[in-house]
């Protein structure tokens, strides 16, 4: 179950914002892709998912256990979506459809890929918002998401994303519009999650600290092109571009946790 | 459940939909019982009576040919009801078709649509009425298409950019991400969305139906002189103001009265549907901590 991206290129009407980007994301491997905002780094999550926005195009290659996924049908693709590969985006204020309750939105992805009638996807609803430790499951599924604080929605899309058991997880910044506390209650709900079943992982950020907590390997984007990569460690003792000696400069000191959390 | 009351409810609970729902019920069921009763056969000429004043026997007075005021009403209730739903059913169908084209479509398909649309609304209804029943002659038919039409063409204006921001909103890309097909996303997340919007337009349109039967039925366009309608009566009755001001409230009040209700039932539905408006809703529902331990 593995990801590899081949010269990855994406052009929004002729302008190229992603420009031959290539890394390898192994079963079970928790790799960052780290820059600045306009790196590059969203719309390389979004075309591995095949949701680039009207008007981008990709070329290259996106492999997903060997299988060619530029050129998938959208119907192929929505398959994969959410069943194989799931996402969590950055604001949970609105990746939550305001109008239906937060269980019916955990049962969707159930309801669609195991095609389980509606009252057993919502007994997993209540089952899933467990496990991202929401607080009294059984209520919360019936609540609305203008209920919830920002926390609790980002728990929810958490587990949306991981409600069929995807075998890998994008995080599309999915701390960054989070209090310093919350975020790293989230973050460590995510690696717990991602450990527990053995996931693979690809965390997007702009904060080195984060990624510390999180992955192993990171890829460093500037303008669209890989500047560096390898492993975390290395990058965090030894930066060796001038891109990544500036994110370990602009890093928020208080997340610091060089080794991850386990 | 705690925290969350079921939409019925929410919206009788609101002063201004309890109104509307009374209102189109009343209306509606009335509708009803004319087709199998009213107090006199509505045409019945009655010369002996004519302009009678409210009795017992005639509860509205009668017209100057004796006819019996209420039965008129009730009749006309038919029509009414008829003209409100079929607008009602054209509006929707047209709307939501045009406003799905002019939104989901390629960019070329779907600014053409728009444009369209923009021309399309330069006709005022009545005058489309007017000039379609000039042509083929007045029917119930041309009140109901013309109608349906011209709001369908107005509930595409407004609909058609709620549903692009819907479609670009968050939530929809994360739809598709859990696996969502377009016609599954269409179904569960944009038309819900897009749903208030549309029943505030699509109710204002079924009260204008409404007003345009009367108004055409008025002019001498709508409805044949068979077929009892409030626009008609209005104008037969208004004919003798001067001599009798006491009969011709009656239509114009019916008429006024139904199309507050259909008013106000929309904006009471509208209001009753979106869970993050119910005040009820949040006072219901204390604030949860943040995580288990």
């Amino acid at each position: 179950m593995s990801l590899e991206v081949q010269d990855l290129v994406v052009e929004i009407g002729g302008r190229r914002v992603v420009d031959g980007v290539s890394f390898a994301v192994p079963d079970g491997a928790r790799v960052g892709l780290i820059g600045e905002s306009g790196s590059g780094k969203s719309l390389t999550a979004l075309a591995v998912l095949g949701l680039l926005p009207d008007g981008a195009t990709a070329q290259g290659s996106i492999r997903w256990n060997g299988r060619e996924l530029i050129g998938l049908s959208d119907r192929k693709l929505a398959e994969l979506r959410g069943d194989e590969i799931g996402i969590v985006f950055q604001e949970p204020r609105t990746a939550l459809n305001p109008i239906r309750t937060v269980g019916r939105q955990i049962a969707e992805s159930i309801r669609i890929h195991q095609r389980l009638p509606r009252r057993a996807a919502m007994e997993r609803a209540v089952a899933e918002a467990a496990r991202v430790r929401l607080p009294d499951p059984e209520q919360i599924v019936r609540r609305y998401p203008h209920q919830l604080s920002g926390g609790q929605r980002q728990r929810v899309a958490i587990a949306m994303a991981l409600a069929c058991r995807p075998r890998l997880l994008i995080a599309d910044e999915p701390t960054t519009a989070l209090d310093v506390t919350i975020q790293a209650e989230i973050l460590e709900l995510l690696h717990s999650l991602v450990a527990d079943d053995g996931m693979s992982l690809v965390f997007i950020t702009h904060d080195l600290a984060v990624l510390s907590q999180i992955a192993t390997d990171a890829v460093v984007l500037e303008d669209g092109r890989v500047v560096e990569h390898g492993a975390l460690a290395q990058l965090l003792t030894a930066p060796a571009s001038p891109v990544t000696q500036g994110l370990l400069r602009d890093a928020t000191a208080t997340l610091w946790r060089p080794g991850g959390i386990s | 459940m705690r925290g969350r009351t079921r939409w019925p409810s929410r919206l009788w609970a609101l002063s201004t939909g309890r109104f509307g729902v009374i209102v189109v019920a009343i209306v509606g069921l009335t509708a009803l019982v004319a087709r199998f009763w009213t107090p006199f056969d509505p045409q019945r000429v009655d010369i002996a009576n004519r302009w009678a004043s409210p009795s017992w026997g005639h509860l509205l007075g009668t017209d100057g040919s004796g006819r019996d005021i209420l039965s008129l009403l009730m009749a006309g209730a038919r029509t009414t009801v008829w003209v409100a739903l079929g607008a009602g059913i054209v509006a929707t169908l047209i709307g939501l078709a045009l406003a799905a084209l002019g939104a989901l479509t390629a960019r070329g398909v779907r600014e053409s649509v728009a444009v369209l649309v923009d021309i399309l609304i330069a006709f005022p209804v009545l005058l489309i009425a007017m000039m379609i029943s000039a042509v083929w002659g007045g029917s119930l038919w041309v009140v109901i298409l013309s109608v349906g039409i011209g709001f369908g063409v107005n509930v595409a204006r407004v609909t058609r950019p709620e549903l692009r921001r819907v479609l670009h909103s968050d939530f929809v890309v994360a739809a598709r991400a859990s696996g969502l097909t377009p016609w599954q996303n269409l179904w569960r997340h944009l038309l819900p969305n897009v749903a208030p919007v549309f029943i505030v337009q699509l109710s204002w349109g079924m009260a204008v139906a409404v007003l345009a039967e009367a108004g055409l039925s008025y002019l001498g366009f709508g409805a044949p002189v068979t077929e009892p309608s409030w626009g008609m009566l209005l104008r037969d009755l208004q004919a003798y103001i001067s001599v009798h001001p006491g009969s011709v409230v009656w239509p114009g009040l019916t008429i006024t009265l139904t199309v507050l209700g259909l008013n106000l039932l929309g904006d009471g539905l509208r209001e009753a549907t979106d869970p993050t408006l119910s005040r009820r809703d949040r006072d219901a529902a204390p604030p949860l901590p943040e995580v288990v331990a």
